[in-house]
């Protein structure tokens, strides 16, 4: 069995200690270890946290291929500090039965950078109509405990209401991307001054806050747990807070652009900057960060979401909606909440390891870093800054809205279940 | 001048007067017997229309051939683009046939300064209506058409249209007409008021250099210009009135209510008109309406954009009579 000793890491921002790996398990955690028969990393102040788990992750496999495959982003979230990724089921065809799910995991298991835990599809075709068999996918090889039509809004209520009760036969969970259809046909960005001016359809915030206002109650009626995906709004902020101090059982996500970004940046037409739900105002990017550092929202999420070069390279209303994320969400979250004093790394770890793993209740992750638990370790040189090149991707996608942007943070070594996926800052 | 023309928004108050001088003499052009200049000799310009706009483009096509451009009319329907040519490899295609210029007219919002901005081509690129964003040049052939009635003709000249009260009726959401109006007018000093019913209006209006209302009578007797907008019926099944006859009385405009607008404002309309939904025949046929006289002057500022942004090198700032008088000599 190998053995690597991780030599003066900042476990979770703490003081520097020595961390012991031996074969798949951390072994010991302590000062001046011994490196008898080790292979040493010398860690040198960075901080050592738990592989990162991602609760929303396009795979784009099987069907798109041309924009992602599981090997190329279980690549991209391993160079990004991850060890587990939530595949999203909209997919060609959507994995909404067993055959499609086992088909993801398997590539996952295949591709040994990082853990894959499919998500199955709420309806059949993600048409919002029938219920997709999700015990068979619960019972698969895949285990899927996660449901959602993202890109799509389970907008039913009924439909809605049914899968919140069913997916509790086995502890599962909705994930909803909440958009009332209605209210947001033919919209191409967040609705307010800039849409206005440039003339291009509004995708108003009510659209989000209407349906996680529904769902919530419905979840509170059902006693049903929901997760809300990719919350953009304040307003959608709001009506978490009063569901949690309710006691409803509500998790929420955001992506790492939307504590960043904002709607301003459409002015340029760059379709770059399109993505589902859309980019919002400087009030609402706040509010995410707030809500973020108070616990309101649970987790960040990325939304990675590829997409080809000629899906971006043509004009706003052509362009494909959505960033590729997993290579930049933690410099992102450093840049937003970590150097802004807003949360410190315990904190990260909390929001990008250990919580999406329970939501998503995936074994072997998002665990402690201490003797006895899995080898699963990001470490990260908090102390680099530079500019983001997406040449530079293990992603075969290049469309980031960070090209050229500097920011923080550069994961140096990513380690699943004690091997090593990312040396030095490139892919084993 | 800019090298490209995308948007209003994009022109200072001098590069608007500018304009509109200019295009004064270009209409000098249209009252003599042989109607062209040399200018633009040599120089191919590209309408390229993705979107059916037969008055547009043949006003562009008008003006690019007065000035003695070569003209390819590049229209997307039965085209490639059809086929799921992009608008990149659309553009390219026709550059490397050596076009000068782009006259874009396209669906979606942006598409403009996207061919301008994105690396794609080196043509001058001139917005003739994007999307629910901009048309340009109608602002520009509207703000003509209001200083030749409301200043004057010669007097005009050099002026901009300080203190003139101009209203802008009818579905301002879905109007890039509005948008590039609202603009180029509040920079030409204009004091600029929006009627539409709520549904009508984008959010965001309020941020807009403009007063909003909801009432068209008590805005009409503070106009010197009253500017129709289209209304389209399919926007009724959207909800966004309930019926053509409510909104006919609520926002459209008759003989009573034109009768309430001072003595000297006149009756504006991008056209084509809606007759009998915002506006009546009797208003649309009386002396105060400017539809046929916009048509007219559509020709003479889009000669006179060609003309700053392509010929701009060579004749920086023209002299009120030098386009003109050098045409004489070539001719």
């Amino acid at each position: 069995m190998s053995k690597t000793l991780i030599r003066g890491a900042k476990v979770l921002g703490g003081e520097p200690q020595d961390v012991l790996i031996d074969g798949e398990t951390i072994t010991q955690v302590g000062a001046g270890l011994s490196a008898e028969g080790a292979e040493v990393v010398e860690a040198d102040g960075k901080v050592l946290l738990p592989g990162l788990v991602d609760l929303h992750t396009h795979l784009r496999e099987p069907g798109r291929e041309d924009s992602e495959t599981v090997l190329t982003g279980t690549r991209a979230a391993a160079s990004g500090g991850y060890t587990n990724v939530f595949a999203m089921a909209n997919t060609f065809p959507v994995a909404d039965t067993a055959g499609v799910v086992e088909q993801v995991w398997r590539l996952g298991q295949e591709s040994g950078y990082c853990d894959v835990q499919p998500i199955g599809a709420v309806t059949v075709g993600l048409e919002g109509q029938k219920l997709a068999e999700l015990g068979a996918m619960h019972e698969s090889a895949a285990a899927v405990t996660v449901f959602s039509d993202d890109g799509k809004c389970v907008h039913d209520a009924v439909i809605m209401r049914r899968a919140l009760e069913y997916v509790k036969a086995f502890d599962g969970v909705v994930a909803q991307h909440a958009q009332e259809p209605r209210l947001t046909e033919g919209a191409q960005m967040n609705e307010g001054v800039v849409s206005a001016e440039l003339g291009l359809g509004g995708w108003p915030a009510v659209a989000e806050e209407s349906i996680i206002a529904r769902d919530v109650l419905l979840a509170d009626h059902v006693g049903s747990r929901v997760h809300i995906c990719h919350l953009s709004t304040a307003g959608s902020v709001e009506i978490v807070r009063w569901a949690k101090s309710r006691g409803i059982r509500v998790t929420a996500e955001v992506t790492p652009h939307h504590l960043l970004l904002t709607d301003e940046l459409v002015r340029s037409y760059n379709p770059v900057y399109k993505v589902n739900p859309p980019l919002r105002t400087e009030r609402d990017v706040l509010a995410l960060r707030e809500a973020l550092a108070d616990g309101t929202i649970d987790i960040v999420a990325t939304d990675h979401a590829p997409h080809p070069h000629e899906d971006k390279d043509c004009e706003w209303a052509a362009a494909a909606m959505g960033m590729v994320g997993l290579e930049t969400a933690l410099s992102v979250v450093q840049e937003t909440m970590v150097d802004t004093g807003l949360l410190d790394w315990a904190g990260v770890a909390e929001r990008m390891s250990f919580t999406p793993a329970r939501i998503g209740r995936a074994e072997g992750h998002g665990r402690p870093v201490s003797a006895g638990e899995p080898a699963n370790l990001t470490l990260v040189d908090t102390a680099y800054r530079g500019p983001v090149d997406p040449a530079g991707f293990a992603s075969r996608s290049r469309n980031t809205p960070y090209e050229g942007r500097e920011l923080p943070g550069r994961v140096t070594h990513t380690w699943l279940r004690g091997k090593a996926t990312l040396v030095d800052g490139k892919l084993t | 001048m800019q090298r490209h023309l995308i948007s209003a928004a994009d022109l200072t108050r001098d590069d608007a007067v500018l304009i509109l001088d200019t295009a004064e003499e270009m209409a000098r052009v249209a009252d003599r017997p042989i109607k062209k200049l040399p200018t633009l000799r040599g120089r191919t310009v590209v309408n390229l229309f993705f979107e059916d706009s037969t008055r547009t483009r043949i006003s562009f096509e008008a003006a690019e051939k007065r000035l003695s451009a070569d003209v390819i009319n590049f229209s997307a329907k039965g085209s490639s683009v059809s086929k799921g040519e992009s608008l990149k490899d659309t553009a390219q295609t026709l550059e490397a046939m050596g076009v000068d210029a782009v006259v874009i007219r396209h669906g979606a919002s942006g598409a403009p300064y996207r061919l301008a901005t994105s690396g794609w081509i080196d043509a001058h690129v001139i917005n003739a209506g994007d999307g629910t964003h901009q048309h340009p040049t109608q602002a520009l052939l509207d703000a003509f058409t209001m200083r030749r009635r409301l200043v004057g003709r010669d007097t005009g000249l050099g002026q901009d249209l300080n203190g003139r009260r101009i209203t802008l009726v009818g579905d301002v959401l879905h109007s890039r007409v509005a948008r590039s109006n609202v603009d180029l007018l509040h920079t030409l000093g204009a004091e600029v008021t929006l009627v539409a019913p709520p549904t009508l209006l984008p959010v965001g209006v309020e941020t807009w250099p403009c007063e909003v209302s909801y009432d068209l009578d008590s805005t009409l007797p503070k106009s010197d210009a009253v500017m129709m907008l289209r209304v389209q019926r399919e926007r009724m099944n959207a909800a966004f009135f309930p019926t053509e006859r409510e909104y006919s009385r609520r926002y459209g405009l008759d003989g009573d209510r034109m009768a309430r607008m001072p003595e000297h404002a006149i009756v504006m309309h991008p056209g084509p008109m809606v007759r009998g939904m915002e506006i009546t025949a009797e208003v649309a046929d009386s002396d105060r309406c400017t539809v046929v006289e916009q048509v007219a002057n559509g020709v003479s500022i889009r000669m006179a954009v060609l003309y700053l942004l392509l010929g701009g090198a060579e004749f920086q700032t023209p002299s009120a009579s030098a386009a003109p008088a050098r045409t004489a000599e070539e001719n």
